[in-house]
């Protein structure tokens, strides 16, 4: 690694430049400190406008009323987020289930088995299908994905097709992730399984796996992330019926899909209980971002 | 240099028999997921062109909607989406440039000021789009009195491109040489004469694949401009007023305009192309930079 910031090497020297390079110093610091701090003071915010539901409404009744129905009635409406927490659940798990195998085979297919003319065309195309935005998958997924579902089983707006736009929209993330990890393996562990005579699958399997699995790890994690507070495909293919879902084919709404639903009407308690359905993806998210690092940490350092 | 994995060599495995059909087995599983992913994609990106292609022309591009957008172009919208995306990078820019000079040139990688910020970096990465559309409706339309404008959605999204920008322009400086730096001080020339004349032109690889990428996501984002920016389909006349941008267009013809499919289709198409376009960009830009990387 170059050694890098010799600014200790500059700053003794040359008076005329020093109050140029105090100014730069200083201004450095504190865009350093705004880009810092924007997180912190995003949660702050987030946590300030949940605060009044959290108080007048109370942790027990996100969980417990009878239903959620916000704006209504004079008694101020009931307040329960839990179908669409199990929605944000369910979406994601399945796209995980999907998307973690399929993104480590697509990897697999490019480091191992592709001819190196694919294999670059191939990781082209995944680097574009991340690229696309979550609006397009979700509008393909109404007008395409949508009515074939219904054809089986109406009314298509459903968990499934959730899951399956999802399982698109994060693949990207698993496969470039694995590809990584994959191309990352020392080339001497792959030559040692040759000379043991493996075949290419068990090489891969018992050598070449085993060692990029952190990195798959990481990268099935920060898709898990993404998962979870993708909002427009989501709102756009999965009917957004306010109910925990009893088969794969039923409705569901996200927390997501709640926040953009309501958000534009939403007053009051009604808004801040919102507020409090983004703090709690804000949460999940960050501890899977942590999550991911402390892995990526540790197979740095062991 | 040829780091690659010499899997070619391990093709016959040549132990017994059922060791053989498993490589098979996952062979064709193998190539059957990667065709697979290949063939939704061909499949979605078909289907933009086959809709999507007959109503683009300049007339779309430029006009503007009529009949709640299922005639017309998009004129308006694109204009709109320029100026968003103008105010989200010039913010940006400067703060995400100062803070990648203060972490890779300034601070150590031990230091916990540095490893504070950066950590605090990869959490603003994964936030959800839909937590920056809250944060920016409750900060910048409601507390700081800008409403529903093309300025809020603009700052929302300079908060999000934030990361993205700082650690391509981070990885660009680190890939500059010590030896300009070395070279510079040896001339008794200052941090900021290093830094404008030495620095900033070598890492410009970097500084531009990070706007491209901050570019890309900004123009692909929707649930954050939602609550920010607005519907207005209307020609903005300043940046306080609010302005649809394309990604909100699709999703509002999608959605709450029966038959707005075509246009919406052909909207879909335009921005796919300006994001394929734009990826091209910085994939170029990172291979010329991982290039240099190996050079240094």
């Amino acid at each position: 690694m170059p050694a890098h910031r010799p600014f200790t090497i500059w700053s003794e020297s040359y008076r005329l430049s020093r109050r140029v390079d105090w100014l730069l110093l200083w201004s450095l610091r504190l865009s350093a400190i705004v880009s810092g701090a924007l997180v912190l003071f995003i949660t702050i915010f987030v946590v300030a406008e949940a605060w009044p539901a959290l108080r007048n409404i109370g942790v027990w009744r996100f969980l417990n009323d009878a239903s959620w129905y916000p704006s209504g009635g004079a008694d101020g409406g009931t307040f329960n987020l839990v179908p669409m927490f199990v929605g944000t659940l369910l979406t994601t798990a399945g796209a995980i289930l999907l998307a973690a195998p399929l993104g480590v085979l697509a990897a697999i297919f490019r480091q191992a088995y592709a001819p190196p003319g694919v294999g670059r065309v191939y990781r082209w195309l995944i680097e574009l299908l991340a690229g696309i935005p979550s609006v397009v998958y979700g509008f393909w997924g109404l007008v395409v994905l949508v009515p074939m579902i219904a054809r089986f089983e109406p009314p298509g707006a459903s968990l499934l097709a959730g899951i399956l736009i999802l399982t698109l929209m994060i693949l990207p993330t698993t496969a470039l992730a694995s590809d990584a990890a994959l191309e990352s393996v020392p080339r001497r562990y792959v030559e040692g399984a040759a000379a043991l005579g493996l075949g290419r699958w068990a090489a891969l399997h018992c050598v070449a796996l085993p060692a990029a699995g952190s990195g798959i790890a990481t990268g099935v994690l920060l898709a898990t992330g993404r998962a979870l507070g993708e909002t427009m495909a989501v709102l756009m293919v999965c009917g957004n019926v306010v109910a925990v879902p009893a088969s794969l084919f039923d409705p569901v709404r996200t927390l997501t899909a709640n926040i953009a639903l309501e958000m534009a009407y939403a007053l009051e308690d009604h808004r801040s209980a919102l507020f409090v359905s983004g703090l709690l993806l804000l949460l999940m998210v960050s501890a899977l971002v942590l999550a991911a690092e402390a892995v990526d940490r540790r197979q740095t350092v062991g | 240099m040829d780091r690659s994995i010499p899997w070619a060599a391990l093709s016959g495995g040549r132990s017994s028999t059922s060791s053989r059909s498993a490589d098979r087995l996952a062979a064709t599983c193998v190539w059957i997921a990667a065709a697979a992913v290949s063939a939704v994609f061909f499949w979605l990106l078909s289907d933009l062109v086959r809709h999507g292609a007959g109503q683009l022309s300049w007339s779309f591009l430029v006009d503007a909607p009529s009949n709640a957008g299922r005639a017309g172009g998009i004129g308006p919208i694109v204009l709109s989406t320029a100026w968003i995306l103008a105010i989200a990078l010039g913010v940006s820019l400067p703060v995400g440039l100062g803070t990648a000079v203060l972490l890779a040139e300034v601070t150590s990688p031990e230091a916990i000021f540095g490893r504070l910020v950066r950590r605090s970096l990869d959490v603003l990465a994964g936030v959800p789009s839909i937590v920056f559309g809250l944060f920016g409706n409750a900060f910048f339309c409601v507390t700081l009195g800008l409403g529903f404008s093309i300025l809020a959605g603009g700052l929302t999204l300079a908060c999000m491109v934030l990361p993205i920008l700082i650690r391509s322009t981070e990885e660009g400086l680190r890939a500059v040489p010590a030896e300009y730096r070395l070279g510079g001080a040896a001339l008794g020339l200052g941090r900021f004469t290093i830094l404008t004349r030495l620095l900033l032109p070598a890492a410009t690889p970097g500084l531009v694949a990070g706007v491209v990428l901050g570019f890309g996501r900004a123009i692909a984002e929707t649930a954050a401009l939602i609550f920010t920016s607005g519907y207005v389909d209307r020609r903005p006349e300043s940046v306080f007023d609010s302005g649809r941008a394309l990604s909100i267009h699709i999703y509002d013809l999608a959605i709450n305009i029966p038959g707005g499919e075509r246009n919406a289709y052909a909207t879909a198409l335009v921005l796919v192309m300006i994001l394929l376009l734009t990826n091209s960009v910085a994939s170029w830009l990172g291979q010329r930079l991982r290039g240099q990387h190996l050079h240094s």
